[in-house]
């Protein structure tokens, strides 16, 4: 594979919810991104903004009834949307792995961890009882998991919540998957532990050269390891860039809303935070006009008549604003100086 | 997000580009948009039934401990216990305990149309109607109890999994078609089926095992199914599918014990009722074949002539019943409070 095309490239993904009696629900409309080998693509929006439904539906997770699911997901150009469910059985775990929310009930409370890691790996790689349990000992300890020896026959409960949350990276990890999706994997721990996942899942993924596929709200999570960030809005892409220009420049009044809602630390502390006014549930739903028009400050006529298509803005950096945010509203940044490349951080994880 | 500004340093991993400055984020924030980590108190329960689910534990790192150690707490959980103990005992030392052959008359008894000789020395129960020591009667009666109500609870634990298993596993038609074929056989009367069954495969044991344990199926298929369908939609089973497991490993290994709990907490329960069942349809004459075999409920049949002269016949084998089954009925009840995450003090 040429190491400049993606390894996930998702194209044009819909993803529809429909019950009888009642008007579909488009939960994802129009959304395309790239994950490249190496590196770590974020998708960042409120609750209810269609992230977590991209990654189901990038995986065939979604339940086969009362959903439609358009677009692509090519996954080394073979798309992942119209395999067979035996084919995509067989690719789960394998090539995609997905670590979720709350590690607390992620675990089969009744399994000792050891047997959940091996479990997937005889599946997968066929390997024999005894050199699975072997490997399942190494990636506890590779994930952090002191005396892995003695974890791999303790189940879930009694671990900690970052340990099982280090458990389920384990897993995921157990058939060195080319594509990771975490699904909020931060959410559930308190914040020191927080810190420690997200650590090592940023490492993990340079030293196997994983894509990863990062869902989050947290901008803190998004600061702190990845390397491009697509920002959702209303189930579509409003604004994609590389993280610095994303942090530095946000074009998008929804990301330059998000940012300045957030306290800083190199900031004015006297200076109050500016939360987005309203809820999500503003929204004109799915029409063609900027979703986010009912609560921005900017909003006028021009936002809620026409196609609103995305615009290239910058290198590598598109949104879907018709009155772009200059500056960031809030605090002006501490380090102006704007990364002029598509991938700022990738000092490691290069495809050699 | 509002402006609850956590502690500044939350979070921050001290990069030094201008995320940093995000780095910050409010981990209130976190909390209110994300999910809390489930309550801990939900999960002891869940350990327990996989200890009474079978699966070994390693020393120091019990998952039963929790429900044990409640069940010892527990002087209802110690009666039943007890009670179940000593009728099981009993059973298997049946030979040792009792002094003679069931079901044989001893000569010179001394047994009258009008009287039966009452406890002696050789015989610290008496004779029943028949000249048979009461004592062995009784004794033999359990053994006879517990054989045919343990196989006939297996059988409808056996059959009744398998028809809820795949009704919770693969739901849809499957559920539908499995779960009319259900509701068939609970309209079905236990004691009509018995009479049914020991009318076509004529009277015995075997007859009474197959006529109870069928009429169990039902409560197992149902309960097992409702279990499973609930924790189909549990993280874990997401986590499983998502790692590409096949569905068949995916069930057995994952839906299947969690969803076991309650159907081992109803299997202990309907061992009391099976051994009831058992002493009606052998009062009801639809017992063993030979009448010879010592059961429970033949000898209140043969008690009741002389009721009003020596009810002590018919008492004695009615408290073995009664003791019996409340014994399973308590042990059952106290298994499913320490079981069940909701109801712990």
């Amino acid at each position: 594979m040429n190491p400049a095309d993606p390894l996930l490239s998702v194209r044009d993904l819909e993803v529809v919810f429909s019950s009888r009696g009642r008007a579909d629900v488009r939960a994802v409309d129009g959304v395309s991104f790239d994950v490249r080998a190496g590196q770590v693509m974020a998708l960042v929006g409120e609750s209810g903004s269609g992230k977590s439904v991209t990654s189901l539906a990038v995986t065939g997770l979604l339940p086969a009834r009362g959903v439609r699911v358009g677009g692509q997901a090519l996954l080394r150009g073979r798309d992942l949307l119209a395999m067979g469910h035996r084919e995509l059985e067989g690719l789960r775990g394998r090539e995609v792995a997905m670590v979720f929310q709350d590690p607390m009930t992620s675990l089969n409370p009744v399994i000792p961890v050891g047997l959940q890691i091996t479990e997937v790996l005889r599946r997968h790689t066929g390997a024999s009882r005894a050199s699975a349990k072997e490997r399942a000992v190494e990636l506890l300890g590779r994930v952090g998991i002191p005396d892995p020896r003695r974890r791999v026959g303790e189940y879930p409960h009694q671990l900690s919540g970052g340990m099982r949350q280090r458990v389920m990276i384990a897993v995921a990890l157990a058939c060195d998957p080319a594509l990771l999706i975490a699904d909020e994997p931060t959410t559930a721990l308190d914040v020191t532990i927080q810190a420690q996942v997200i650590e090592l899942l940023a490492s993990l993924v340079r030293e196997q050269d994983t894509a990863m596929l990062l869902i989050t709200h947290d901008l803190g999570v998004v600061a702190g390891v990845c390397d491009e960030v697509t920002v959702m809005y209303s189930g579509r892409v409003v604004e994609r860039a590389g993280r610095r220009e994303l942090f530095a420049r946000p074009r998008h009044r929804y990301t330059s809303g998000l940012l300045a809602s957030v306290p800083r630390l190199d900031g004015d502390r006297s200076a109050r935070l500016v939360p987005i006014p309203g809820t999500p549930r503003d929204v004109v739903p799915w029409s063609r006009a900027c979703a986010f028009a009912p609560r921005c400050p900017a909003a006028d006529s021009a936002c809620a008549s026409g196609h609103l298509a995305l615009v290239d803005d910058g290198p590598a950096h598109v949104h879907r604003c018709v009155h772009p945010a200059d500056e960031p509203p809030a605090a002006p940044s501490a380090t102006p100086e704007t990364a002029p490349t598509t991938a700022p951080t990738t000092t490691t994880g290069a495809p050699s | 997000m509002s402006a609850t500004a956590p502690p500044p340093a939350s979070g921050s991993r001290g990069a030094d580009d201008a995320g940093d400055a995000a780095a910050g984020l409010a981990d209130g924030a976190l909390d209110r948009l994300g999910g809390q980590p489930r309550d801990e108190a939900a999960g002891p329960g869940r350990w327990a039934a996989l200890g009474a689910g079978g699966i070994d534990d390693e020393p120091g790192t019990s998952l039963v401990r929790g429900a044990l150690r409640r069940l010892r707490r527990d002087p209802t959980a110690i009666l039943g216990a007890v009670l179940v103990t000593l009728f099981v005992l009993v059973a298997l030392a049946a030979p040792l305990i009792a002094g003679y052959q069931p079901g044989r008359a001893l000569p010179g008894s001394g047994i009258t149309p009008s009287s039966v000789p009452g406890p002696s020395e050789a015989h610290p129960l008496g004779l029943d109607p028949s000249g048979v020591d009461l004592l062995t009667q009784l004794v033999y009666g359990a053994r006879q109890s517990l054989v045919i109500g343990v196989v006939s609870t297996v059988i409808g634990l056996f059959f009744g999994m398998v028809l809820g298993t795949l009704a919770g596993a693969f739901g849809g038609w499957v559920d539908t078609v499995v779960m009319r074929v259900v509701d068939i056989l609970l309209s079905i009367p236990s004691l009509l089926l018995a009479v049914s069954i020991a009318a076509v495969a004529g009277q015995s044991g075997t007859s009474v095992m197959i006529a109870i344990g069928v009429a169990q199926i039902p409560i197992f298929a149902r309960l097992l199914r409702g279990s499973m369908l609930a924790e189909r939609g549990a993280d874990y089973v997401l986590a499983a599918t998502s790692l590409g497991l096949r569905h068949r490993t995916v069930v057995m290994s994952h839906l299947l014990p969690n969803s076991l709990g309650p159907v081992i907490v109803q299997a202990t329960l309907v061992l009391g009722t099976a051994i009831i069942e058992v002493a009606a349809l052998s009062y009801l004459g639809l017992g063993a074949a030979n009448p010879a075999t010592a059961e429970w409920g033949r000898m209140l049949v043969r008690a009741q002539p002389r009721l009003a002269s020596d009810p002590w016949l018919a008492i004695a084998p009615g408290v073995c019943i009664a003791i019996t089954a409340l014994g399973f009925t308590l042990l059952g009840e106290s298994l499913r409070q320490a079981l069940d995450p909701k109801g712990r003090r």
